[in-house]
C-alpha cells in the first residue's frame, strides 16, 4: 500500500500536466466540432441536393473509419501530399472533424424532428426560409440535441486518449513515459483510469447542471407553471 | 504505372491484416455479448447487492477510455498468463465492450412488457425458465438496433490493439509505409478497407434488423 | 361599392396528379367576415394556403389590395406580412414564451426595437385576454389559451386580412368559446376575416357571407340567413343540415 502512495506522489505532477493537455485537446476539438458540425447538420437537411451528397460522404467517411487511423493519416499521411501538421494540430483537426461528423448527425436528427408546423407558422408571419431556420427551427433543434451533445462531450474526453500514439504529451502520453520510468505499468495505468473516471464524473455533473439551467417546459422539461 | 504497382503492393500487404481485424472483432464481440447478457440478467433479476456490483462495473468501465482498459488488461494478462497479444488484446476489448453491452441488454430486458414475465410464471415456469424462454428472446430482438451500433463501434475500436502489437490493418499499414515511404497511400488504403467493412456490416445489420426486429 | 381587398380569380391547385382546387373565384371586401364551409377534402384549407402563398396556386391569380401577388417576382415573404394566419394545430413556437411568440415576428420581420416590440406584443396579448400569461411557455397553456396566443401573434404583424383554418377544431368543446369570442371581437373591430370552420353558431352570428365548397369548387355562397334557411342547391342544404344536426347532438 505504501508503495502505491509513494508512486502516486511521484507520478501525480506529471499526470496532472498531461491532464491539462487532455482537457485542452478535448475543449478545442469539441468546439471545432460544433463550429463545423452546425453548418454541416443544417446543410444536410436544408441544403441543395449536391451539398447534401458531399456532406453525406464526409459524414460517412468520418463515422465509418476508426479515429486512430484518421489521426495517423492526418499526422503521417498528409505530409506525403504536402500538408504538414504539428502533433497538436493533427490532433485538433482529426478530433474536431470526427466530432463534427457525429454532432452534425445529432443536429440533423433533431432538425428533422422539429414539427413541420413550426416552419409553416414562421413563414406565415413573413419570415424567409433561412430566417425561420435560424430563429425558430435551430433554437428548438439545438435544445433537442442537447442530451446527445452531452454524451459527445463526455465521449470526447475518452477519445483524446489515443493521441498519445502520435506522441502528444496528454494524460496517456505521460502515463506511457512514467510506466517505463518506474517499471510499473499496471499501477500507473490504473491510476490513469482513476484520473479519467474523475474527469468524466466532473464533466457529467457540469453537463447535468447546464441541462437543468437551459430547460424549457414542453421542449426539454416538464409542464409545471413558472 | 509505378503508382498502380505501389498501390497493389500496399493493398496486398495491408489486406492481410483484414483477417486479423475481423478475428479480433469477432472475439471481442462474442466476449462482450456473453458478459453483457449475463450481467444484464443479473442487473435486472438478481439480488440487490449483485445489481449494485454490476452497476459499479458498468459505470466505471464506461468512464475509462477503451485504450486504457486494453493496456491495463494486456499487462495484467501478460504477467500471469501466457497469451499472445492477439488474445490479450481481443479479450481486453471484449471486456470493455461487455460494459456497454450490459447497458444495452439491460435496457432491452426492461423494455419487455412486464406482462410477459407474469404470464410465464402463471403457466408454471420458474423465474429462470421464464427469462430464458420468454423474456430473453424478445429482449435480444429489441436490442438489435443498439447492439448493431455497438458492433460497429467494436469493429472500429479493434484497431486499438495495434498499440499492443497485433498485426491488424493499421499495424500493416504502418509497416508497409515504412518500406514504401508512401504513408498517404498506406493509410488511405487502411481507411478505405474500414469503410468497406463498416458499410458491409451496416448492410448486414440492417438486413438482420428487418428480419428479426421486434416492434413494441 | 368598395374595392375588394382580396380577389381570387379562377384559382387551381394540384399536387402532382391530384387536383384539389378546380377553379375558385371569390371576392372579399374590407371588413367582411367570410366563413368557408364544406366537407373535408373540399379544398378549404388548401385555398387558405394559396391565399397567403404558403402553397401558391398552380393556375389562376390572386389580388391583394390591387396587387397581383401571384405574379412572378413578387416577394412572397413580404406579402405574408399583410396576411395573418391561425392554424388548427396552433403551431406556437415551443421554445418561446407567449410574449416571445408574439414578439419574434415584430423584432425579426418588422424589425422593431425590442422595447417597442414588447409593448406592442403585450398590447396584442391583452387584446386576446392573455396578458397575465405572457411569460408562460406553450406547454403550460390550455388549448384555448394557445390558440389565443396564436391569434395575438398573427395580429402583431398588423395584417390586413386574417385567415383562420379550423381554429377551434382541435379544442375541447368547453374551450372553443373563448377563442370564438376573440374572433367575434376582432370582427366587430372591423378586421377582414376568412374563416374555415364547422362552428355554425359563429357563422350565423358573425359571418357576412357563407361560402359552401365541395370537390374543389364553390357550390354556393350568400348571407348566412339565406344559406341556412333557403339555400338554392340541394347539396348545400344537405351539408348544412348535417353539420347543424351534429353540432346539436348531445
Amino acid at each position: 500500500m505504501n508503495d502505491v502512495i509513494d508512486l502516486l506522489g511521484k507520478v501525480t505532477p506529471d499526470l496532472l500536466q498531461g491532464t491539462v493537455v487532455t482537457l485542452q485537446i478535448a475543449a478545442v476539438s469539441l468546439t471545432l466540432g460544433m463550429i463545423i458540425g452546425l453548418p454541416v447538420g443544417v446543410g444536410r437537411v436544408y441544403g441543395p441536393g449536391w451539398v447534401q451528397r458531399i456532406l453525406g460522404a464526409y459524414v460517412t467517411l468520418f463515422q465509418g473509419t476508426p479515429l486512430l487511423i484518421q489521426l495517423f493519416m492526418a499526422y503521417y499521411g498528409l505530409p506525403d501530399i504536402g500538408i504538414t501538421l504539428g502533433r497538436l494540430q493533427a490532433a485538433f483537426l482529426t478530433l474536431g472533424l470526427n466530432s463534427a461528423a457525429y454532432q452534425a448527425e445529432y443536429l440533423r436528427s433533431a432538425l428533422q424532428s422539429v414539427s413541420e408546423g413550426q416552419m409553416t407558422a414562421a413563414r406565415a408571419i413573413g419570415m424567409s426560409k433561412w430566417q425561420a431556420i435560424w430563429n425558430i427551427i435551430l433554437p428548438q433543434a439545438v435544445r433537442l440535441a442537447l442530451p446527445a451533445w452531452s454524451n459527445e462531450a463526455v465521449a470526447m474526453l475518452k477519445y483524446t486518449s489515443v493521441v498519445f500514439l502520435i506522441a502528444v504529451p496528454d494524460l496517456m502520453g505521460q502515463a506511457k513515459i512514467l510506466s517505463s520510468r518506474y517499471f510499473a505499468p499496471i499501477q500507473i495505468y490504473l491510476i490513469v483510469a482513476v484520473f479519467y473516471i474523475v474527469l468524466v464524473g466532473i464533466t457529467y455533473l457540469i453537463l447535468t447542471w447546464i441541462e437543468r439551467r437551459v430547460r424549457i417546459p414542453g421542449l426539454t422539461g416538464g409542464t409545471e407553471s413558472p | 504505372m509505378e503508382f498502380v504497382q505501389d498501390l497493389l503492393t500496399t493493398f496486398n500487404f495491408i489486406v492481410q491484416g483484414l483477417w486479423v481485424t475481423i478475428s479480433v472483432t469477432a472475439v471481442a464481440l462474442t466476449t462482450g455479448v456473453v458478459i453483457g447478457i449475463v450481467l444484464a440478467i443479473a442487473r435486472v433479476y438478481g439480488h440487490p447487492s449483485l445489481q449494485v456490483a454490476v452497476t459499479v462495473y458498468s459505470v466505471i468501465i464506461r468512464a475509462v477510455p477503451v485504450i486504457v482498459i486494453i493496456f491495463i488488461l494486456f499487462f495484467v494478462i501478460s504477467r500471469y498468463v501466457n497469451l499472445s497479444p492477439f488474445w490479450a488484446g481481443a479479450l481486453a476489448l471484449g471486456f470493455a465492450s461487455g460494459a456497454y453491452q450490459t447497458e444495452i441488454f439491460r435496457g432491452a430486458l426492461q423494455a419487455v412488457q412486464p406482462g410477459q414475465m407474469i404470464a410465464a410464471r402463471a403457466i408454471g415456469m420458474s423465474r429462470l425458465q421464464a427469462i430464458q424462454s420468454v423474456v430473453l428472446p424478445q429482449a435480444l430482438r429489441l436490442a438489435l438496433p443498439a447492439w448493431g451500433n455497438e458492433a460497429t463501434l467494436v469493429l472500429k475500436d479493434s484497431t486499438l490493439v495495434f498499440a499492443v502489437g497485433v498485426p491488424e490493418i493499421l499495424r500493416r499499414a504502418q509497416q508497409v509505409s515504412a518500406r514504401t515511404f508512401e504513408p498517404f497511400l498506406a493509410f488511405g488504403v487502411a481507411l478505405l478497407l474500414y469503410l468497406a467493412l463498416t458499410l458491409i456490416t451496416t448492410q448486414a445489420l440492417r438486413w438482420l434488423e428487418r428480419r428479426y426486429r421486434l416492434q413494441m | 361599392m368598395t374595392t375588394p381587398i382580396l380577389r381570387i380569380e379562377d384559382v387551381h391547385k394540384s399536387y402532382g396528379n391530384l387536383q384539389v382546387l378546380k377553379g375558385i373565384s371569390l371576392t372579399v371586401h374590407p371588413q367582411e367576415v367570410v366563413v368557408l364551409v364544406g366537407p373535408s377534402g373540399s379544398g378549404k384549407s388548401t385555398l387558405l394556403r394559396c391565399i397567403n402563398l404558403l402553397s401558391p396556386p398552380t393556375k389562376g391569380r390572386i389580388w391583394l389590395e390591387n396587387q397581383d401577388i401571384t405574379a412572378p417576382g413578387v416577394n412572397q415573404d413580404r406579402v405574408r406580412q399583410r396576411i395573418g394566419m391561425v392554424f388548427q394545430e396552433f403551431n406556437l413556437f415551443t421554445h418561446l414564451t407567449a410574449l416571445g411568440n408574439v414578439m419574434i415576428g415584430l423584432t425579426k420581420v418588422r424589425k422593431m426595437r425590442k422595447n417597442e416590440a414588447r409593448d406592442l406584443a403585450m398590447f396584442e396579448l391583452e387584446r386576446v385576454g392573455l396578458a397575465d400569461r405572457a411569460h408562460y411557455y406553450p406547454a403550460q397553456l390550455s388549448g384555448g389559451q394557445k390558440q389565443r396566443v396564436a391569434i395575438a401573434r398573427a395580429l402583431g404583424m398588423d395584417p390586413h386580412v386574417m385567415l383562420f383554418d379550423e381554429p377551434t377544431s382541435a379544442l375541447d368543446p368547453e374551450l372553443t368559446g373563448e377563442v370564438l369570442a376573440v374572433m367575434q371581437k376582432l370582427a366587430s373591430e372591423g378586421m377582414t376575416m376568412i374563416v374555415v370552420s364547422h362552428e355554425m353558431g359563429f357563422a350565423r352570428q358573425v359571418a357576412d357571407r357563407v361560402v359552401f365548397m365541395e370537390g374543389g369548387v364553390v357550390v354556393e355562397e350568400g348571407p348566412p340567413q339565406r344559406m341556412f334557411e333557403q339555400a338554392v342547391h340541394e347539396r348545400t342544404r344537405t351539408f348544412l343540415r348535417t353539420i347543424e344536426y351534429m353540432r346539436q347532438a348531445p
